[in-house]
């Protein structure tokens, strides 16, 4: 076979690569129109909820454990008596890391199984792709995942954090300590950018300085330049928004560079407890987090929480914010259900203000008007052990405010 | 200054990696002409291999030493089973070789989720090479670094003279630059695909130890790896080890410059643009072997 026969074929193959890469971007426009609710099939003893989570592909390794995570809920609720009387059906489906396939089964959990709720997507990229067919069929998603904010769609509960409940107390603690001057480095795509928004929007009005600013495309294992950058800059302490992988090579990088904890800490927005055994507590000992809710959390409701996940899934396996802010979700939806004495969509969402559930993060409320949850911040640090403890909280749950309207400085945001 | 020799030096040691993930490439792809797209799951057999011997050993540093010699007959054995049972009855079918190991590509990805689990594993560095190098003004230079680069080079000088002046070189050299020729001469040809092959995916093996000190070790590490190879062979020209080696070190400096200069998504959009106006200008990359067969 000829030399350029080959390379001829290799372009190909490449382009097949670049293609399989390329549909984790693709979006979909959904239909709108037709606007009229499905309601929910609760006729027999048993009342369907939609478990929606990337069982494949590159989200799989997060979503999982999320998965999990709500079913060990809904395995709690059932033992219990079900809600108003009514055992919890699961019916899961795989979002395959890809945003079409989310709206997709999305659709499907709604229109086909009638589902009464559905728990579920993690990145923002599928959270916008299934918005308009929950809001189309007015149907109840709850989100369990920290976000970028500036957003607030009816059909949606937010239970993982926005950002005035985890990237502002995050800057509020490296202010208190004392830091002037901060290095942005994050993911290129739709969270990273705005936290950055917000950043700088932060620094501006509290006298830090913003001395550089980098994104590495996602899954980009390459940090020697950006390292370099962020160490001839001199700054007090790095706001870390990289999201999986990068962050493995990003540390790797960041101490054989000769940065240290001690020199310049960086905090963290995505790693949880399962990222830290991916990465190893050799390059993150030290390095601060910004999360609601730790396996160490003290409190009786998260001893029960981590003792049933471990028991149920392996002593292994941590607990880490995005699963228990999921695990929260199914307990509040039970609990505004009941509220309301009926699954029907809008009286549930009616009875959702002050709702509150004793969480493993401590006590949680839901705020009816943005459909947050009030969670207390937390910032932690990793430890030798790999897993985080907390440095600082916020003392009480910090009411959410998605369009961070109480900041006066973030007036000239979204 | 202290910043233009860093970036040099970042420069530099992205080429060592780039060439130490080609280089097992350079001989299937490069010697053989087989399209091999499970070479990045032999470089993560050797990763992971990393990580079964810390399980056993703990000294990092030893588990390291071991790793290399242990992980490149992983890899290669890998490479060997696949040529044979495989990769063989498909030599004159260019197409059906790509899709076929790209299946097994997925299959070995399976199978890592399956042992390992999907979420990454972490291994251990010994403590000298997660520290670096102070140079006089303020320059440092990473000890995992250097100690890539060094691979690095001595797989290069390694592979080089085995090919110079080895009799298996001489063989693999034979049957490259004409099969038919070296076939009729005695030359046990498939016996000459198998061990090209084993050396080959064995390199790959050695990658995937040195790439647990730079990165993440999970099922997919060995697809972000592939198309940055299969570059540094395809512009480096076919056939020849020179062209790998030099265009491993000059894609490095310039994705390090061009990263340094604007931002790491427009440095890839310089080093893409940079490769296609280069390969319109050589199609046949940097250098040609040139040989007497009509294939």
């Amino acid at each position: 076979m000829s030399i350029f026969r080959g390379r001829r074929i290799l372009a190909g193959a490449m382009t097949l690569v670049a293609a399989a890469a390329m549909t984790a971007c693709g979006s979909k426009t959904t239909d709108e129109g037709g606007a009229t609710g499905v309601t929910a099939d609760v006729s027999g003893d048993t009342v369907k909820v939609g478990l929606l989570n990337s069982l494949s592909g590159t989200m799989a390794i997060s979503e999982v454990t999320v998965r999990d995570s709500i079913m060990l809920a809904v395995e709690e609720i059932n033992a219990a008596g079900g809600v108003l009387g009514k055992k919890i059906q699961p019916v899961g489906e795989d979002g395959a890391s890809d945003w079409p396939t989310f709206a997709e089964k999305a659709e499907k959990l709604i229109s086909e199984d009638r589902v009464a709720a559905v728990f579920g997507c993690w990145t923002s990229a599928s959270r916008k792709a299934v918005k308009p067919v929950f809001e189309k069929n007015k149907a109840l998603l709850f989100y369990p995942v920290q976000y970028e904010g500036l957003e607030q769609s009816p059909y949606i509960f937010y239970t993982g954090a926005t950002t005035n409940q985890q990237i502002v107390p995050g800057l509020d603690y490296l202010k208190s300590q004392g830091a002037k001057s901060v290095y942005l480095v994050g993911s290129d795509y739709v969270f990273p950018r705005t936290a950055n928004k917000i950043i700088k929007a932060y620094a501006a009005a509290n006298g830090m300085t913003v001395l550089g600013e980098d994104y590495a495309p996602l899954g980009s294992t390459e940090f020697g330049t950006i390292v370099n950058k962020v160490k001839s800059s001199g700054a007090d302490a790095v706001f870390n928004t990289l999201n999986g992988d990068s962050n493995v090579a990003f540390f790797k990088e960041y101490k054989s560079a000769g940065l240290s904890a001690a020199a310049m800490p960086v905090v963290s927005v995505s790693i949880a407890e399962e990222e830290v055994k991916g990465i190893g507590t050799q390059y993150l000992e030290g390095q601060l987090t910004a999360w609601n809710y730790y396996q160490t959390t003290p409190g009786a409701a998260n001893s029960k929480f981590v003792a049933a996940y471990k028991a149920k899934y392996g002593a292994d396996k941590p607990t880490s914010d995005p699963m228990e802010a999921a695990y929260v979700g199914v307990h509040l939806w039970k609990a505004m259900v009941e509220k309301a004495g009926a699954f029907d969509v809008e009286k549930v969402r009616s009875a959702s203000d002050g709702i509150t559930f004793d969480a493993p993060e401590g006590l949680v409320t839901v705020d009816g008007k943005t459909q947050h949850i009030a969670k207390t911040a937390r910032i932690g640090k990793i430890g030798a052990d790999g897993l985080i403890t907390e440095v600082w909280n916020s003392g009480k749950p910090v009411a959410p405010d998605p369009y961070l309207k109480t900041y006066p400085w973030a007036s000239g945001l979204s | 200054m202290t910043v233009l020799f860093g970036q040099l030096f970042t420069g530099i040691s992205i080429g060592a990696v780039l060439l130490l993930i080609a280089l097992g490439l350079a001989l299937t792809f490069g010697q053989m002409n087989v399209i091999n797209m499970a070479h990045g799951e032999f470089i993560m057999a050797g990763a992971y291999t990393t990580y079964v011997l810390q399980q056993s050993i703990t000294g990092a540093g030893l588990s390291l030493v071991v790793a290399l010699p242990v992980a490149f007959v992983v890899a290669g054995t890998m490479g060997v089973l696949l040529e044979v049972l495989l990769i063989r009855r498909l030599y004159a079918r260019p197409l059906d070789t790509l899709l076929v190991t790209w299946g097994v590509s997925l299959i070995l990805q399976q199978l890592a989720r399956d042992i390992f689990g999907s979420p990454n594993v972490q291994t251990r560095a010994p403590e000298l090479l997660t520290g670096n190098v102070a140079l006089p003004g303020g320059l440092t230079i990473a000890n995992n670094r250097l100690f890539i680069l060094a691979l690095a080079l001595a797989a290069v000088a390694a592979l080089t003279l085995a090919l110079r002046l080895t009799p298996l070189g001489r063989r693999i050299r034979a049957v490259v630059q004409n099969r038919d020729l070296a076939a009729v001469s005695g030359i046990a040809t498939s016996r000459v695909d198998r061990t090209t092959f084993f050396l080959g995916s064995g390199l790959a093996g050695l990658a995937g130890v040195a790439l647990t000190l730079l990165g993440p070790i999970g099922p997919t590490m060995g697809t972000n790896l592939i198309i940055d190879a299969f570059l540094v062979v395809v512009v480096g020209g076919i056939g020849q080890l020179k062209g790998s080696v030099i265009v491993a070190f000059a894609l490095g400096v310039l994705q390090a410059t061009g990263e340094y200069l604007t931002t790491l998504s427009v440095a890839k959009v310089i080093v893409f643009v940079a490769i296609v106006a280069f390969l319109q200008w050589r199609p046949q990359g940097l250098f040609t072997l040139r040989t007497r067969s009509l294939a």
